[in-house]
């Protein structure tokens, strides 16, 4: 019995890696980073220790990621940690857009369109104008970021991006020398954006970077992760991703970049500003008012571990804030 | 009713009761708790903790509706649930979310206002649980009703907690409260209503 359920196993690993790489034209194969954790992963042990009839359901659904391949380069920046199951990464999700709670942003943002999209660009900048998803993309090659990921509320992942690096695309726009801060917007669509019927925050969800924290090369704009197009539900089809600030900070399904003079208010400061700054990098030494940052659940593991200071990307971003009071300016 | 199907009753509530945790054990098991399985046991526990509390205030309503004694004759078996679940909840704090770092725990208990009123929650319900027994009633007579009524500001705590906890949307708390507004103030309604007449 028990080797018989080993031997489906592997009989479904064989098989989604040859579905992976027969899909992925260029680049990594994402087989090559997710075999070993197919194996030791806590889905798997779970499954195996229910042992049930069930689980062939699972591995159905498990089986490919049914988003639209991607071409893009190998990572520069990558972490070694084992990455995050791409099944916890597209299904427990905070957009509150699609609900408050984890689980319904995968269910409910199927309805949102994301095709034709554009971006506007606007403020204190030299290119301002509404283009298309294509023209903002079209100039830069995809290139994958294995980052890590730390929520505000405890828990962190390793994901995968693809993307462009946020800088590259900010030039090309030439921002004047009054441009001190980006500010974006995600879409503002009740119709399609059921979470933004309630008025739990501040709509259109707003985020913003200081200028030089936009130009660092870890700064991304995101249009897929474990090499395929990005699933709405994780912010599609255009995000931010700063590795090294609390998740909320990588705001989702961009329509608005705007560079201004004035720091922008994001929507997490304005609804409650005595616990969310401007700033939000992630650092253990500063607590939440409500709870502690020191320690965070990597989903898929059970011990808790330790939050790093900037998120593990200290060496890369520390120089942004010296001098800064980073317990004042959290 | 008659007591055969009282103890029929009983048996229902307490399987009742069991179901919560049975589906969460087979939910665990079968890895349908999500991606953050400890985060779901924690919540939802909680969450069925305050639930049977609030149902335990239910029962002198509903004894007063339906005018027969069987409310009032499950009321002990549904708190001592409620006492049940809030200390697998506690429990599973300790362990699934601080792994009994005792230092961490108690900074968290003195730090943090929505673990604090949750450990006052739990402080007031643990007298409540060991005096429920036919035999502290009979010992403790008339103190053993104002010794009970600790469940009001035990319940009102909890609710706080919920409130305090919740990251940016109201609502849960909020159902939550008014259900235990109502419940609170039919009992001062009520003994407006004895007092006067
Ligand atoms: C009568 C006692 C208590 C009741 C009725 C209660 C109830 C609850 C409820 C309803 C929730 C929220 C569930 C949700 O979000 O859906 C919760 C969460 C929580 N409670 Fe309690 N609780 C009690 C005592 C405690 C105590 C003593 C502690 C710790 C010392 C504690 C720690 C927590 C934690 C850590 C959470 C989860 C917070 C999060 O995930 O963000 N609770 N509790």
């Amino acid at each position: 019995m028990a080797n018989d359920r080993q031997n489906k196993d592997t009989r479904f690993i064989e098989m989604t890696s040859i579905l992976k790489s027969s899909k992925i034209p260029g680049g990594v194969k994402p087989s090559e980073i997710t075999d070993k954790q197919v194996y030791l992963n806590r889905r798997k042990f779970m499954q195996a220790t229910a042992g049930l009839a069930l689980a062939p359901l699972f591995q159905q659904a498990q089986a490919g990621y049914g988003n639209k391949p991607l071409t893009y380069d190998k990572s520069r920046y990558k972490v070694e940690d084992e990455l995050t199951d791409y099944k916890d990464v597209t299904t427990y999700n905070n957009f509150y857009e699609f609900g408050t709670d984890k689980y319904s942003p995968a269910q409910r943002a199927q309805a949102l369109t994301i095709d034709p999209w554009s971006v506007t660009i606007s403020g204190e900048v030299e290119k301002p104008g509404t283009y298309t998803l294509e023209d903002i993309l079209k100039p830069h090659a995809l290139e994958e970021r294995i980052y890590r990921f730390r929520c505000v509320e405890g828990w962190s992942m390793v994901i995968p991006w693809v993307g462009i690096t946020l800088g590259d695309l900010i030039k090309r726009f030439n921002p004047t020398s009054r441009a001190k801060f980006v500010k974006f917007t995600t879409l503002y669509r009740p119709s399609e954006m059921p979470g933004q019927k309630r008025r739990v925050l501040e709509w259109p969800y707003v985020e913003g970077l200081r200028m030089d924290e936009a130009m660092h090369p870890l700064s991304i704009l995101a249009v897929g992760l474990y090499g395929e197009v990005l699933p709405k539900q994780n912010g599609a089809p255009l995000r931010l991703v700063v590795p090294w600030k609390y998740g909320f900070k990588s705001i989702k399904s961009i329509v608005n970049i705007s560079f201004t003079e004035q720091q922008p208010v994001s929507s997490w400061q304005q609804s409650i500003p005595q616990e969310y700054g401007f700033y939000s990098n992630v650092n253990p030494e500063v607590d939440h008012p409500r709870w502690s940052q020191k320690r965070e659940r990597r989903i898929g593991e059970f011990l808790k571990r330790k939050t790093l200071m900037f998120n593990g990307y200290e060496k890369e971003v520390a120089a942004l804030y010296e001098g800064m009071d980073l317990r004042k300016y959290y | 009713m008659s007591s055969r199907q009282l103890v029929l009753l009983k048996i229902i509530v307490f399987i009742s009761c069991l179901l919560p945790l049975a589906w969460l054990m087979y939910a665990l098991l079968l890895d349908q708790l999500g991606a953050n399985p400890i985060e779901v046991i924690i919540r939802r526990i909680g969450e069925w903790g305050l639930q049977l509390l609030l149902i335990t205030l239910c029962m002198t309503p509903l004894r007063d509706v339906v005018q027969q004694p069987w409310p009032i004759q499950i009321r002990r078996m549904l708190g001592l649930f409620a006492f049940f679940y809030v200390c697998l909840h506690f429990v599973s704090y300790l362990w699934l979310e601080q792994f009994f770092d005792w230092p961490e725990i108690v900074r968290d208990i003195i730090k943090r206002p929505f673990i604090t009123v949750g450990m006052l929650a739990v402080l007031g319900l643990l007298p409540l649980a060991f005096t429920s027994t036919r035999k502290a009633q009979r010992r403790l007579g008339k103190r053993w009703k104002r010794l009970h009524q600790l469940v009001y500001p035990v319940s009102v705590f909890a609710v706080v907690h919920f409130f305090w906890l919740v990251k940016a949307d109201l609502l849960k708390p909020a159902i939550y409260s008014l259900c235990l507004l109502a419940l609170l103030g039919y009992r001062i309604y009520k003994h407006r209503l004895t007092r006067s007449g």
